[in-house]
């Protein structure tokens, strides 16, 4: 069963095409990564889907309630988290989270026991009465997960909600999502690190309010992107890159942190081609050049070019 | 309306209130601090009027009349002059309010019956004070002149009485102390700045740190939000007024001559109102500091300028007394001195009530009109 439903979704402000006609669906339980530039269009999509947005037109199904009919309906059955960090910070711990209960209705025992839940994923057991400024990024991000989880709700979206925080406590945040969703809860996430994107069961992308790929992981590397990538690890980059541009066998070439990812064309058959014409070339050193498997971010650069032509 | 969720708002804003003890403390004592500069600071009072006389005459005559004006409580002769060139001097330095002149030939003119001429030079530069002091030296010269014409009556042989006797008494504020009009329009500004102001800060506040996506998201409906966040300060608001009326009982001798329960209900009418003031412009400035701005102007400047409270409406320009109905402030104005000094009941007052109540409704109307404007385009 899936626990949303998109249906050519559309949202103009204006002249301006913000979401452009867009229909997907999200199976129940699973991770699903939302992917775009800034400016793509994701957040509006989003809003839409909370109830908060009326699209121009189209619509969707979020656990089984129309946005545009039923959006107080939807509102209650879904959790959301967005990338601003949306708890007050002169408010208390326990504070905070009495708020987003009560704003959710709860009450007597469930009340306790879901407080008593919150703070148990925040690790902020015996904390309660410390003011939220004074909170670590990791933690605020944690409590923030679990007050917008607080009613129990069966599908819950993520705006960005690793977004300006170290890598161990993204990674940590990863394992509650991943807790969240073995629950049976249906996890929509937007973020900008294509590796967390790895850890979702299947992805959509979007550019300009345009959908432009959508599948798993290991889909969209084989399906989008069935050239060569070649791996070149040479100095000075700059130099390399700008004969690579200019050579017949490459269609697209990006800096990887300290390397240099080439899409090759159908004019390439073996990196020795590349290596002897770097070779040729003066001041050049070449340390290697490897075939590899693309990842996620050779796909969407790809793509994104593409889809930019 | 759900009452779980509009508790939890208005708890929620009220430890946020509680939180800020320093915005809190600003909020209970700013009424008593601007009560007492308003009290003694602010007095339209016009008493011990600094006075120079000239007198060239130097007769009997004219010193008994000036002994008749200083008698009279409202004049304070500072300074005798001996030339003209002097006067020009004292009023130029603001030595003096009131120069009065008595021309040399006066005690013999009144002798030889004829008009005895003597003149009086306000400084007019304060036209209100101006005018005050024209009416009382108007008004002890005239029962002087009572006196000397009883006098030259009576050595005819003749019998003299004033054809008509009259007593003003002044009703409601017999000393006619400024302070007792004024506290009613204190209360009004003052109820109007935390209600309109605050309440528009604390909405905004919330969309600029983006804390009020986590509540659009959320079941509450609009109503509730407004409810839940306004509360507090409408309780803030109802306690400033008991201070304000306490603390002016005690310093201006200011007392409650109407009934309580009524200066209950309609001081809520009127925080509905100016709360509505506020809740518009939250809904159409995007930082603090514009909602700052604009609920000052909308509410602060009106309720000073354009309500009565310092400026009587009758005397303004027929355009601007058109504007005056802009602000709830005046009619709650002409409400809390009907009740707190004449002691009236509702019907010296309903159709101020009726008007509070249709500008709530307009504002909030339009509010929600704005804001549901915005959720379909932004």
């Amino acid at each position: 069963m899936n626990s949303i439903e998109v249906k050519a979704l559309t949202k103009k402000f204006g002249s301006f095409v913000s979401v452009d006609n867009i229909s997907f669906s999200v199976k129940k339980g699973e991770i699903f990564g939302f992917l775009g530039a800034n400016g793509a269009g994701k957040s509006t999509t989003i809003k839409m889907l909370c109830g908060m947005l009326e699209p121009t037109s189209g619509d969707a199904l979020v656990g089984g309630y129309s946005i545009k009919k039923e959006s107080d309906n939807v509102k209650k059955n879904i959790g959301y988290m967005s990338q601003r960090f949306s708890l007050y910070n002169d408010l208390s711990i326990i504070e905070n989270i009495k708020f987003f209960a009560g704003v959710y209705g709860l009450e007597g025992e469930l009340l306790k026991e879901r407080i008593n839940w919150v703070l148990k994923i925040a690790n902020l057991e015996g904390k309660e009465n410390i003011l939220t400024a004074s909170l670590p990024g990791g933690i605020k991000q944690r409590l923030a997960l679990g007050t917008a989880v607080i009613h129990q709700p069966k599908i819950v979206f993520l705006d960005e909600p690793t977004s300006g925080v170290d890598p161990i406590s993204r990674r940590s945040f990863w394992d509650l999502i991943n807790d969240l969703s073995a629950q049976d809860i249906t996890v929509f996430v937007t973020t900008h690190y294509l590796e967390e994107a790895e850890f979702c069961h299947n992805i959509i992308l979007i550019n300009a309010g345009k959908l432009i790929a959508e599948g798993n992981p290991k889909e969209l590397k084989t399906k989008y992107l069935k050239k060569t990538i070649l791996e070149i690890e040479a100095t000075p980059v700059n130099n390399v890159i700008e004969i690579l541009k200019k050579s017949q066998y490459t269609e697209d070439v990006s800096i990887f942190g300290n390397n240099i990812h080439a899409v090759m064309n159908c004019n390439y058959s073996e990196k020795e081609q590349v290596y002897s014409m770097l070779q040729h070339v003066q001041d050049i050193s070449v340390e290697r050049i490897d075939e590899i498997v693309p990842t996620l971010e050779d796909v969407f650069i790809h793509l994104l070019e593409k889809d930019g032509k | 309306m759900n009452f779980v969720r509009t508790k939890a708002i208005a708890k929620k804003e009220f430890k946020h209130l509680f939180r800020d003890i320093r915005m809190l403390l600003i909020l209970l004592f700013f009424p008593v601090f601007l009560l007492g500069i308003f009290g003694y600071a602010v007095n339209f009072d016009v008493k011990n009027i600094k006075t120079t006389v000239y007198d060239s005459d130097r007769t009997e005559l004219s010193r008994n009349f000036i002994n008749a004006l200083n008698s009279s409580g409202y004049f304070d002769i500072t300074k005798f002059i001996d030339s003209d060139t002097e006067i020009r001097k004292i009023l130029d330095k603001k030595d003096a309010q009131l120069v009065i002149v008595i021309p040399k030939n006066m005690s013999r003119e009144f002798h030889s019956n004829k008009e005895a001429k003597i003149q009086y030079l306000i400084d007019g530069v304060d036209g209100n004070t101006a005018n005050l002091i024209q009416n009382y030296v108007t008004a002890a010269t005239s029962s002087y002149n009572n006196k000397l014409t009883l006098i030259k009556v009576s050595k005819t042989g003749s019998k003299f009485y004033t054809p008509i006797d009259y007593q003003p008494i002044f009703w409601f504020n017999p000393e006619l102390k400024s302070t007792k009009f004024l506290i009613p329009g204190l209360i009004v500004m003052i109820l109007i700045v935390t209600s309109a102001v605050s309440v528009s800060l604390s909405l905004v506040r919330e969309k600029e740190r983006g804390t009020i996506e986590q509540v659009d998201v959320s079941p509450v409906k609009s109503g509730e939000l407004i409810i839940g966040k306004t509360t507090p300060y409408i309780v803030l608001a109802l306690f400033n007024a008991i201070v304000i009326l306490v603390v002016g009982y005690i310093l201006f001798d200011v007392e409650v001559k109407g009934s309580y329960l009524l200066l209950f209900i309609t001081t809520s009418i009127f925080l509905f109102a100016s709360t509505s003031l506020g809740i518009l412009v939250s809904v159409i400035s995007d930082s603090q500091q514009v909602a700052f701005n604009i609920s000052t102007m909308a509410s602060l400047l009106p309720s000073v300028i354009l309500s009565g409270f310092i400026f009587p409406i009758d005397s303004m320009p027929w355009a601007v007394q058109i504007f005056t109905n802009l602000t709830p402030a005046k009619f709650f104005i002409e409400i809390l001195r009907a009740i707190v000094l004449k002691g009236v009941g509702l019907q010296a007052f309903y159709l101020q009530v009726i008007y509070l109540i249709i500008f709530a409704t307009v504002f909030l109307g339009l509010a929600n009109l704005i804001n549901s404007r915005k959720g379909k385009t932004s």
